[in-house]
């Protein structure tokens, strides 16, 4: 066997490998895939063989053959054989042409799962690595079911190159089988504090890229996400967590102003551009979503405005590009701040990079104003010019109507200068917007009654002309226009100057090279001319004249009954009847004037678009039921030429106009009539409106009437030239004039009104030219606000909105491959839903406390709150469904302490974190008092049966030294001791310990949020800077405690180098990166500006834990004020209490009593006099301060528990009567014990 | 997300394509070429950025590339990738490949397209960013070359002593 394998590597030597196949097909560059062919024949021959070696070099060259375009899947099944060799080698070729080529679709996937998940385990890192990446590619629904549990097993692998990649390919199993989301949640949370910054950076983009898509539901995140944004110093997973905000900020406010602050120093300090780019991005969508203003808030618009500036200016197109693209989204809100750039913005319309160009021009569309639009749609125009035959110029066109006719032509003062930029655009040749140059033209002339007369006249000259549109008709786009043109001449025929030679234009010969639809109309719109010569004519009793039209109908309209098109020629026959009806009534000197008249009679007016769909279905009808029986097929044949007929007209109105017989509309006339005048919104054509347009006498203002007959185009000018011109003068006499007028009524209330406007030329000083009457679009009445978003339901994000913060349920675990039925109950699944009862009261009282407290504050808070606890109804309900089955499980935990679920805890942390933020310290503090009282009052209301509630008298030396940000810091803590709960539950759910599960254990502390209690201790203080930290054992690793240091610039300057170093002690050493020697100093990584303060984590490496620990340090920094720096340094004195390598780690009481019942551990004890605090309260303390967790509390006796980072076990009996408090301990280390005790009793003689 | 790395030629040839989401082999083809061609008529000196209805998840997505001597590298992205951050990673995959390979040129890609997703892999996965920082890409792909090449060394050498043995015993057939 051996040897057959060896002899087929030799025959390898003279196969062709992937080099040979590459240099092949470059040899064969003229029949190339004729030498493929070849080449996969042998491929084909080779994959037959049993040597693996061979095997893999075929799959190899198939890989590249896959690139060039050719479909391998054949080879589906030698790539699965491949992928399951032995040596990595050969595994890592199966892999990489797997996730190359296979997808969901392909059969041989289901036989790799076994496969894969030898790899997945395998002890080479290489292997499970190898397969992790081929996974990410082809992963499918019943391969995410089946490993999920395994790569969740891999989150936790001893090396972060495994734990990186199996955190990033938690993602892609998300998305196939949703329902691993909740279970793997926790432990993704908890990777987003890994020591590894890559396995960091991954959680990051993991979570981030599920809160992208959901983001309500990652909201509870927040905090979290806030402090890696503080203390994190990799770009990738700021830029990653900055996006992240930029996404929730929406949905919750008070987060958006909480961030203001950090980012508006990383935007000072950052050097990477990247970074700086998102940072202000974010602001931008904070500034967004606050509704209110808030006291800095235009000073941030201002530095982002100042900040794209920059970007914009630079000289690297890509800066500029993104400059642009932020600058857009300002844009939105603050309108204002972008318009002062205008100058940068117009500069960058004569990039050469396109990309830049439509960038600038998007950013114009927003900066309009009455004042400025003339002005930029000139410098367009301009370019339109400059870019004849690009898709440019096209783009520019759009704009063009875009930024004109943008919120119902708000901004067009002078709409006779709109309708002759269109007829310049007209000019253009082989545009693609022909149509929309013809609908604007079409709106503007039904919608503004005033602009009719010169359109008219416009359009009869472009009729007139048409002959320089049609040159090349089928592809020039822009002969759409003469649809509207001739629509509109014959709509408004009876402003037409000379009908006759319009209507002689209109049925030119030419005419029938047009497209179809257009001749339609040309056909229709020709009889509206022919009625209105016809009346015009029957006045002065000139027969001659009104029969010669007639005539020439009759001449002419026999070429579009030709037509090959149906319309046109349906349309034409019937009017040549008509017209031959006429001639012979003509004749007989009959008056057909009135009567061919009233066949056009009748008011356009503009619909909604939306209308039809907003029609509510009134009470009581059903659109399904038979109105009659269901009619014969001969009764449906009548029907049909109604429908053509219908069918044309509103595709003449570009569907906005939906087809009413006459009556219907002179009764919707007389309802809409009665409408607008109840209506106080309504802008009337009557003499009151001049109110609106503030202008005391519009009609005296000297408009130079513009000769009608003047050419199209005025030589060396333009006709919008002259408009603008034409304002200019405009503007300028009549802001002389309302001077003049202003000095002879001083002291008028308009004046006043205007003083405060102050501008040199507002926007309302400016009026329009016409009295304009824009017509708003109907709408029926009642119709439905609603303006419902389609989703796509096919989104698969879609099935990863999920609840994170709910309770897991026991169906929910993932599947494990196991032979044994699971017996044990999970007791975390246990527990939380004993809770759930107790928790839901707690929550509505929590709710009536914070109710109260924001209406002390403002009312719209509350509602927030009110919302939120409509929210939280929702959930109660939710969770009442499941109680039924609880009450089996609760009987034999009855005493038990109920620790809370998360999604209380955690939603009323998210208020606290976010609602304590803006409160002004001062407030705070006397919020902090009534509330808290509140909250004794209404919890023991709630809650009469002896619980171990947490303390609720609040500690008054803390409330009043540390103000909101103690509370803030404590938060965050609590926050930080959660998750090291859950880890531990972890640790349960996959370690041997789960046997001993008990309902009894958890701590006290989080029940309900703690009165103030902080574990920050002052480390230094003076009076630049103060130091205060915590130091907390690595549950990773056993030797290691992090110390959280927070630096509070107390001056008015900036600080900047912070130095932090440490004199090591022989047990105790500071962690310093790699190279850095022993006396170094570690740089604290961000800058302090004034006011400001951040939170920074050093890492410590200690051997014995049974000693408390002083060490000495010594920070350095410089202080930069305007005027000079200084070197500052401060020195302090680290203490390492022996609470600080205790971890809070629950216990069940099964294991509590196996643990004592072993004899191993060594007892002390401790009497504590003089304490008149509640018994919760003080167990809450030893709780919160020590890291201890309640095992079991019976009446005013407490068994407690915790564990040192290197495993030493901490036991204590609490026991309570008359202000004595008696405590003994038992541990396997007796020192350690002993200072434990000993710093237990320190904190309570502090009180 | 990231949805395809392509990597092609100044000729629109296909040195490189990895997608991040199932496409038929025409419709692979198809983005390149589509790619090449908006790609291709931009001058040096403009932004690398492109917007624009692409076959790959239509406008969401941007395309961000860079251009270097004959080979143009180009990352389609959807909104929630940093535009600059997308370019310094093109940065880091080259200066990376140009680590390993030793002065990277476009035949290196061509004839090692195995060790060029090799490498890619190690940095982006399933199209998430997995690894920015060049040392630590480039020691686990050393790592991996390494371990392919003992094993291949321990191949050879069964191959050499099979030849030894064949040779001995032919010598012996003479003898």
């Amino acid at each position: 066997m051996a040897l057959k394998i060896v002899k087929g590597s030799i025959d390898r030597m003279f196969d062709k490998n992937l080099q040979d196949l590459v240099r092949g097909i470059r040899n064969h560059k003229e029949d190339e895939a004729k030498y493929i062919s070849t080449c996969i024949d042998e491929i084909k021959q080779e994959l037959k063989q049993d040597n693996i070696a061979v095997k893999a070099n075929a799959v190899c060259k198939l890989t590249y053959l896959q690139m060039l375009g050719y479909d391998v899947s054949w080879a589906a099944f030698n790539i699965v054989e491949v992928m399951s060799s032995s040596k990595f080698t050969y595994k890592r070729i199966g892999y990489l042409a797997a996730s190359q080529c296979f997808h969901e679709g392909t059969d041989v996937i289901m036989l790799t799962t076994n496969q894969i998940r030898k790899d997945l385990s395998s002890p080479n890192q290489y292997d499970t690595g190898v397969a992790l990446t081929g996974l990410s590619c082809f992963v499918t629904p019943d391969l995410a079911r089946d490993l999920a549990n395994d790569i969740m097993t891999l989150m936790s692998h001893t090396k972060p190159y495994i734990r990186k990649k199996a955190v990033l390919i938690m993602y892609k199993v998300f998305l196939k089988y949703p329902e691993s989301l909740r279970p793997a949640f926790p432990r993704l949370k908890e990777k987003l504090e890994d020591p590894d910054p890559g396995v960091q950076s991954a959680a990051v983009n993991v979570i981030c890229e599920l809160a992208r898509r959901n983001p309500k539901n990652y909201l509870s995140l927040a905090p979290l996400f806030f402090k890696l944004m503080t203390s994190s110093t990799n770009n990738w997973v700021l830029i990653k967590i900055i996006k992240l905000f930029g996404a929730l900020t929406p949905l919750e406010p008070r987060l958006g102003k909480k961030l203001i602050e950090p980012l508006t120093n990383l935007i000072h300090s950052t050097s990477a551009m990247s970074l700086l780019y998102e940072c202000v991005n974010t602001v931008i969508a904070v500034l967004i979503s606050l509704s209110s203003g808030m006291p800095n808030h235009s000073a941030s618009i201002q530095l982002c405005v100042q900040k794209l500036r920059i970007l914009i200016e630079d000289s690297d197109q890509n800066l500029k590009y993104l400059g642009l693209l932020a600058m857009s989204k300002i844009l939105k809100t603050h309108p204002k701040s972008v318009q002062s750039h205008k100058d940068l913005i117009l500069q960058c319309l004569d990039d050469k990079d396109e990309s830049i160009r439509l960038r600038a021009l998007d950013l114009l569309y927003g900066m309009v104003s009455k004042k400025n639009l003339m002005e930029i749609v000139k410098k367009l125009m301009l370019h339109v010019d400059k870019a004849e035959g690009t898709t440019y110029r096209d783009e520019l066109l759009t704009k063009i109507i875009d930024i004109c006719s943008q919120s119902n032509y708000q901004y067009i003062t002078n709409f006779e200068w709109y309708i002759s930029i269109l007829v310049e655009l007209t000019r253009l040749e082989g545009t693609r917007h022909g149509h929309l140059i013809a609908s604007q033209m079409l709106d503007v002339a039904i919608r503004v009654k005033a602009i009719r007369g010169f359109a008219v006249a416009q359009m009869a000259t472009l009729l007139d002309n048409a002959h320089l549109l049609t040159g090349n008709t089928q592809r020039n786009g822009i002969c759409e226009v003469l649809y509207a043109a001739a629509w509109i001449c014959g709509e408004f025929s009876e402003h037409l100057e000379d009908p006759m030679q319009t209507l002689e234009a209109m049925l030119r010969p030419k005419v029938a090279t047009l497209p179809g639809h257009i001749q339609a109309v040309y056909v229709q719109n020709a009889a509206k001319l022919f009625a209105t010569v016809l009346q015009k004519h029957e006045g002065e009793t000139d027969s001659q004249a009104a029969q010669e039209t007639s005539q020439l109908l009759i001449d002419r309209l026999p070429l579009f009954v030709q037509s090959a098109n149906l319309e046109v020629q349906e349309r034409a026959s019937c009017i040549l009847q008509l017209v031959k009806y006429i001639q012979k009534l003509q004749q007989k000197n009959v008056e057909v004037a009135e009567e061919v008249t009233a066949l056009f009679a009748g008011e356009l007016n503009p619909v909604a678009p939306k209308a039809q769909k907003k029609v509510p279905i009134p009470e009581g009808l059903d659109l399904d039921a038979w109105i009659n029986e269901p009619p014969s097929e001969s009764e449906s044949e009548d029907e049909k030429p109604k429908v053509v007929f219908a069918k044309e007209e509103p595709k003449h109105y570009r569907s906005r106009h939906t087809e009413v017989d006459e009556k219907e509309l002179a009764r919707r006339r007389e309802v809409r009539k009665q409408e607008q005048a109840n209506n106080p919104f309504y802008i009337k054509a009557s003499p009151s409106s001049q109110k609106v347009y503030d202008a005391p006498g519009v009609e005296h203002i000297p408009v130079v009437q513009i000769d009608l007959s003047v050419p199209l185009k005025v030589p060396g000018m333009p006709m919008s030239d002259q408009y603008l011109k034409l304002e200019e003068e405009r503007r300028q006499k009549e802001k002389a004039e309302r001077k003049k007028k202003e000095k002879k009524k001083k002291r008028e209330k308009r004046g006043k009104g205007r003083k405060a406007d102050s501008g040199p030329e507002s926007e309302e000083d400016i009026t329009p030219a016409h009295q304009v009457d824009i017509v708003t679009e109907e709408m029926p009445e009642n119709a439905l606000p609603s303006d419902d978003d389609d989703k796509d339901p096919n989104d698969p994000h879609k099935a990863l909105d999920i609840d994170l913060d709910k309770p897991l349920a026991d169906s929910e675990k993932l599947p494990v491959r196991t032979h044994r039925p699971e017996v044990l109950k999970s007791p975390a699944e246990d527990r939380d839903s004993k809770s759930v009862p107790q928790e839901t009261k707690k929550k509505s009282s929590k709710e009536k406390k914070e109710k109260k407290k924001d209406k002390e504050k403002d009312r719209k808070r509350s509602k927030e709150e009110k919302k939120k606890k409509k929210k939280h109804k929702e959930v109660e309900e939710e969770l009442l469904e499941s109680q039924p089955e609880e009450a089996v499980q609760s009987e034999e935990t009855k005493e038990a302490a109920a620790p809370p679920t998360s999604t209380s805890a955690e939603a009323s942390d998210l208020d606290f974190w976010l609602s304590s933020a803006p409160v002004p310290p001062a407030a705070a503090q006397e919020v902090t008092a009534p509330s808290s009282a509140a909250a004794v009052d209404t919890s023991s209301a709630a809650a009469p049966e002896s619980e171990p509630d947490e303390p609720k008298d609040t500690e008054p030396e803390d409330t009043k030294s540390s103000k909101h940000k103690k509370k803030k810091q404590k938060k965050e803590k609590e926050e930080k001791e959660k998750k090291k709960k859950k880890r531990h539950h972890h640790h349960h759910h996959h370690g041997d310990a789960g046997g001993e599960d008990s309902v009894q254990n958890g701590t006290v502390e989080e029940e309900e949020p703690l009165p103030p209690m902080s574990n920050y201790s002052l480390l230094a203080e003076n009076s630049y800077i103060k130091m205060v930290y915590d130091i907390q054992g690595n549950h990773q690793d056993e030797s290691k405690v992090v110390v959280s240091v927070i630096f509070e610039n107390k001056s008015d300057s900036f600080l900047k180098s912070m130095e932090f170093n440490v004199l090591d002690s022989l047990n105790s050493k500071l962690q310093r990166p790699e190279g850095a020697g022993p006396h170094d100093g570690l740089t604290v990584p961000f800058q302090l500006p004034p006011g400001v303060s951040n939170e920074a984590r050093f890492v410590f490496s200690v051997q014995s834990i049974v000693m408390p620990q002083k060490l000495k340090g010594t920070l350095t920094f410089i202080v930069k004020s305007d005027e000079s720096s200084t070197h500052e340094k401060l020195d302090f004195k680290l203490h390492f209490t022996c609470t600080s390598y205790l971890i809070t780690t629950p216990c069940y009481s099964d294991a509590y009593a196996k643990l004592l019942e072993s004899g191993d551990l060594k007892g002390s004890s401790l009497r504590l006099e003089g304490i008149n605090m509640p018994f919760h309260h003080l167990l809450a303390r030893i709780c919160f301060h020590h890291h201890f967790s309640v095992v079991e509390r019976i009446d005013s006796c407490a068994s407690m528990y915790s564990r040192s980072i290197q495993g030493h076990h901490v036991c204590l009996l609490v026991k309570t009567s008359d202000q004595t408090v008696s405590i003994d301990a038992k541990c396997d280390e007796p020192s350690l014990l002993g200072n434990v005790l000993d710093e237990i009793k320190q904190t309570f003689s502090k009180c | 997300m990231i949805k395809a790395i392509l990597i092609f030629n100044n000729h629109g040839k296909p040195r490189m394509s990895k997608f991040y989401e199932h496409y038929t082999e025409d419709t692979e083809q198809q983005i390149i070429r589509e790619t090449f061609h908006l790609v291709s008529k931009r001058d040096e000196n403009v932004c690398n950025f492109l917007e624009g209805g692409l076959l790959i998840g239509g406008s969401e997505n941007k395309l961000i590339y860079r251009h270097y001597a004959t080979l143009y590298f180009v990352f389609c992205v959807d909104s929630s990738e940093s535009e600059l951050g997308i370019l310094d990673l093109i940065q880091v995959f080259v200066e990376t490949l140009d680590k390993c390979f030793e002065n990277v040129c476009e035949l290196d890609l061509i004839f090692h397209l195995d060790k060029v997703h090799n490498i890619l892999a190690e940095m982006v996965m399933g199209g998430m960013v997995l690894e920015t920082n060049m040392s630590e890409i480039i020691t686990q792909v050393e790592a991996q070359g390494k371990m392919e090449k003992s094993e291949t060394l321990t191949l050879l050498f069964i191959c050499q002593s099979m030849r030894q043995s064949q040779a001995s015993r032919f010598s012996s057939k003479i003898s």
